[in-house]
């Protein structure tokens, strides 16, 4: 049963990438591509943790970790970037 | 019993994560664009953390705690991050199907 779940939900997380990434390539603005590889992490972190469901291991946490704390302050860079011009002031 | 609410959190899981990536390729403008994925998303990916919390607890027969952690840290900047993207994209006074906030309250220079 968990089988079936998982390959409905692998498949839909990776139709929300395409989506993504069709927004990352497209977007008019800037804040738009930013909005993009902000849900783009977000995507990775759930089909990250969607393969460590189907292999049965537990050391997928940590990379999903990792991408949540650098996608986070790459998201906070590129915004202050764009209100400031500069990110350290 | 344990089993069929696992595969019905992960569906769940992958339903809200495509419904707030959807919105994000179909939706008109940017301020309704952000809605999308920082809430629908969101709560995707907490419904897929809080299924695997719960299998990888019951496959070790002990209390897995990673999962938690990595919600907790979304839950917590994905406002942070939505509230930055929306003053960045006042800054760049983006067109809006609204009119903005604050458009009349101080000339931007």
């Amino acid at each position: 049963m968990i089988d079936i779940a998982l390959v409905i939900a692998f498949t839909l997380v990776g139709l929300a990438v395409a989506f993504t990434l069709y927004r990352l390539l497209r977007g008019p603005s800037a804040p738009d591509r930013i909005l993009a590889l902000d849900t783009l992490y977000v995507n990775t972190i759930a089909l990250l943790v969607l393969l460590g469901i189907h292999l049965g291991s537990n050391i997928y946490f940590e990379a999903a970790l990792l991408i949540a704390l650098m996608g986070f302050v790459g998201t906070v860079a590129l915004c202050k970037f764009l209100l400031r011009g500069d990110i350290i002031e | 019993m344990l089993e069929s609410l696992l595969a019905f959190l992960i569906v769940a899981g992958g339903v809200f994560t495509f419904i707030g990536s959807l919105g994000l390729a179909r939706l008109r403008d940017f301020y309704t664009r952000l809605h999308g994925p920082t809430k629908a998303t969101t709560l995707g990916v907490g419904c897929i953390l809080i299924a695997s919390a719960a299998y990888f607890s019951r496959l070790q027969g002990e209390v897995s705690l990673h999962e938690v952690l990595v919600t907790l840290f979304l839950f917590i900047t994905a406002p942070v991050s939505a509230h930055l993207l929306a003053k960045a994209a006042l800054h760049l006074e983006l067109s809006s199907l609204a009119p903005r906030p604050g458009q009349q309250e101080q000339p931007r220079d």
